[in-house]
């Protein structure tokens, strides 16, 4: 049996979740209609229409919402390409493999003898496909045109406590450094080994780095705990003051407004 | 096992962020008293390293990989409360920054995956690991263990919240709305992938992380250890009076059915109904001086009587037809809500502690 090179492998993921990270503040630099707002509108408008996919109860009204979210992708950079490999795909592939037994599982009058499809079966199947696609599609859209800081901040208007958005703006910085760090142990690591380790020994090896990891992670903690109190911090967050809506982003408030009363009220 | 938007229902999706932010809270409250200001790098930087630890491909016998959650290793290093802290952290940013996990989801995934998994990991360890050394193998054993069952109860807990949508959120016609499979079909196939898999990923992360621990900074298995060390609270004495609280719990619970030995009714606990029954009739005017009751229930009472309907009529759940088991269950569950609001109305009343002195 092939043994998969573990460390390698490791080394992908990390490297392919960091691009994925920076491939989104490019995205967000780029000019178009998601990018021209203000990112509280962006997070509020995106939130709420998320729990309008989850409260609608008609294919048709998800497709119609699908449809104008990927108008949204296309006036705001955000390539079919993109959302194809990044959204489309992945979720077809996890949640369709999901979808796909409840054809047949699902019970009701079957709509053909071999193999015995229902049609509570086919709507419960599309309709949770289209139902995640639609609000995947949406999230990554918002998360494609928008930088950390500003969903942070955006976050911070929606009423979530100071301290949480601390904490979240802090871990997203602190990611990169010990995904950084982890990349470099692997990375000596295999460039000392001769041969094949066997499993054991790789599972030592994968578990040994999170150790060194987690002691680095807790030092670190504990530097950054004294920079702040240097620079004093005693427990209380500050904001920098809210900037001002403009008239296109009251625009914005109303069209999703719109779109919402209209998605619930025809997707009943 | 990250539940992805569309799965769950609204009123599910609700109520799980109502109890995550319940959690959240509470677990907050815990970790500032005891760390005043420090709280926030602590999780914020150990929230990082659980994103990256997820990120780890594990070697798993028989030549598979796996990702763990790093829960166990948390809750063993942190304790319960910077566990569900730090993993809820981590998985808000894979929902928000990487769409991995839903945004309405993020209640029941936190849920799942930092609350139910961090208590039933420290749960386990603490239970496993009892008062060994630092450098046990049987520390090494228990995170294992821990890791284990932690992963597969959590899979479990995130396969009944998708089981039970069909049976409650379906349209006319019998389609499901969200997640399409019953109980009988979402626990199986949630838990073979757990029960072999990621489960064992959780196993070998938290057992070797605990067994490197060991050698190179066993300072860091302390806080969770159970022993003295120096520095550290000693919990001794609150320990032993604690032990003997659940002793009596315990006991009284085993002679609750003794009540159900009781003939009759106690006095003035009858229902409306009974003043109609001859018998209870006769039972009421015994037990008051052979003084009658009146002919129909007062009519207060028989207004009041309709305002709150118990959830366990007569001490035994409709469920259960064996009356001195529902008499036992009932009691359990009783007593379970009474130490609940106890605990809360003394965390709530307790004095803040003296603040310790920052370095």
């Amino acid at each position: 049996m092939k043994r998969t090179n573990v460390v390698t492998s490791t080394l992908n993921s990390l490297s392919r979740a960091l691009s994925r990270a920076l491939i989104s503040e490019q995205t967000a630099r780029r000019s178009g209609v998601m990018q021209s707002l203000d990112p509280r509108v962006r997070v509020l408008g995106t939130f709420l229409l998320v729990i309008v996919i989850v409260l609608v109860h008609k294919i048709a009204v998800l497709l119609a919402v699908f449809t104008g979210a990927v108008v949204l992708a296309l006036a705001s950079a955000v390539t079919i390409r993109t959302l194809a490999l990044r959204v489309w795909f992945v979720v077809l592939a996890f949640t369709g493999v999901i979808a796909l037994p409840a054809l047949f599982l699902t019970p009701g009058e079957p709509l053909s003898s071999v193999p015995s499809i229902t049609p509570q079966g086919l709507h419960a199947a599309v309709m949770l496909i289209a139902r995640v696609e639609t609000a995947v599609t949406l999230t990554t859209i918002l998360v494609l045109c928008t930088p950390w800081v500003e969903i942070l901040k955006a976050l911070r208007s929606l009423c979530v406590p100071r301290e949480v958005v601390m904490m979240l703006a802090m871990a997203y910085r602190y990611i990169f450094l010990l995904a950084e760090t982890a990349t470099q142990m692997f990375e000596s690591r295999e460039s000392r080994r001769l041969g094949v380790l066997p499993g054991s020994e790789q599972r030592r090896v994968v578990a040994q780095t999170a150790g060194v990891l987690m002691s680095k992670s807790l030092d670190l903690s504990q530097e950054v705990f004294l920079a702040m109190q240097s620079r004093g911090y005693r427990g209380d967050v500050f904001t920098v003051a809210d900037s001002r809506l403009r008239p296109r982003d009251y625009l914005a408030i109303l069209a999703v407004a719109i779109i919402a009363a209209l998605a619930l009220w025809l997707g009943r | 096992m990250h539940i992805p938007d569309g799965y769950l229902s609204p009123s599910t999706c609700a109520v799980f962020y109502g109890g995550t932010v319940a959690a959240w809270y509470v677990c907050l409250k815990r970790l500032k008293r005891a760390l005043l200001t420090r709280v926030v790098p602590l999780i914020s930087v150990f929230a990082a390293f659980a994103f990256v630890v997820m990120m780890f491909n594990l070697p798993l016998p028989g030549g598979t990989t796996g990702h763990a959650l790093g829960v166990t290793v948390a809750a063993i290093v942190l304790g319960p409360a910077g566990a569900v802290l730090s993993t809820s952290l981590a998985l808000a940013l894979q929902a928000l920054l990487f769409g991995d996990g839903g945004i309405t989801t993020l209640g029941a995934n936190c849920f799942n995956m930092a609350v139910i998994a961090s208590l039933v990991a420290y749960a386990c360890y603490r239970t496993l690991a009892a008062r060994a050394p630092i450098s046990a193998r049987r520390r090494v054993i228990a995170a294992g263990v821990a890791g284990y069952v932690a992963a597969n109860v959590s899979a479990l807990a995130a396969a009944i919240e998708l089981g039970i949508q069909p049976a409650l959120f379906h349209d006319a016609a019998g389609a499901p709305l969200y997640a399409p499979y019953p109980l009988k079909i979402a626990i199986p196939a949630m838990m073979i992938g757990h029960l072999t898999f990621a489960g064992i990923a959780e196993a070998v992360i938290s057992a070797g992380l605990v067994a490197y621990l060991q050698v190179a900074d066993p300072s860091l298995l302390a806080a969770t250890s159970g022993l003295n060390v120096p520095g550290m609270a000693s919990g001794a004495r609150t320990r032993a009076s604690l032990r003997r609280l659940w002793v009596t719990v315990a006991l009284l619970l085993i002679l609750t059915p003794l009540g159900i030995l009781a003939t009759g009714k106690a006095w003035g606990e009858w229902a409306p109904s009974d003043f109609l029954r001859p018998e209870a009739r006769a039972q009421i005017a015994s037990a008051s001086k052979n003084a009658l009751p009146p002919a129909a229930p007062p009519e207060g009472m028989a207004r009041l009587t309709t305002i709150w309907t118990s959830p366990f009529p007569a001490y035994a759940p409709a469920f259960v037809r064996s009356r001195a088991l529902g008499y036992l269950l009932s009691a359990m569950f009783g007593v379970g809500v009474c130490l609940l609001i106890a605990l809360l109305a003394q965390s709530r009343l307790r004095a803040h502690p003296r603040p310790e002195q920052v370095t």
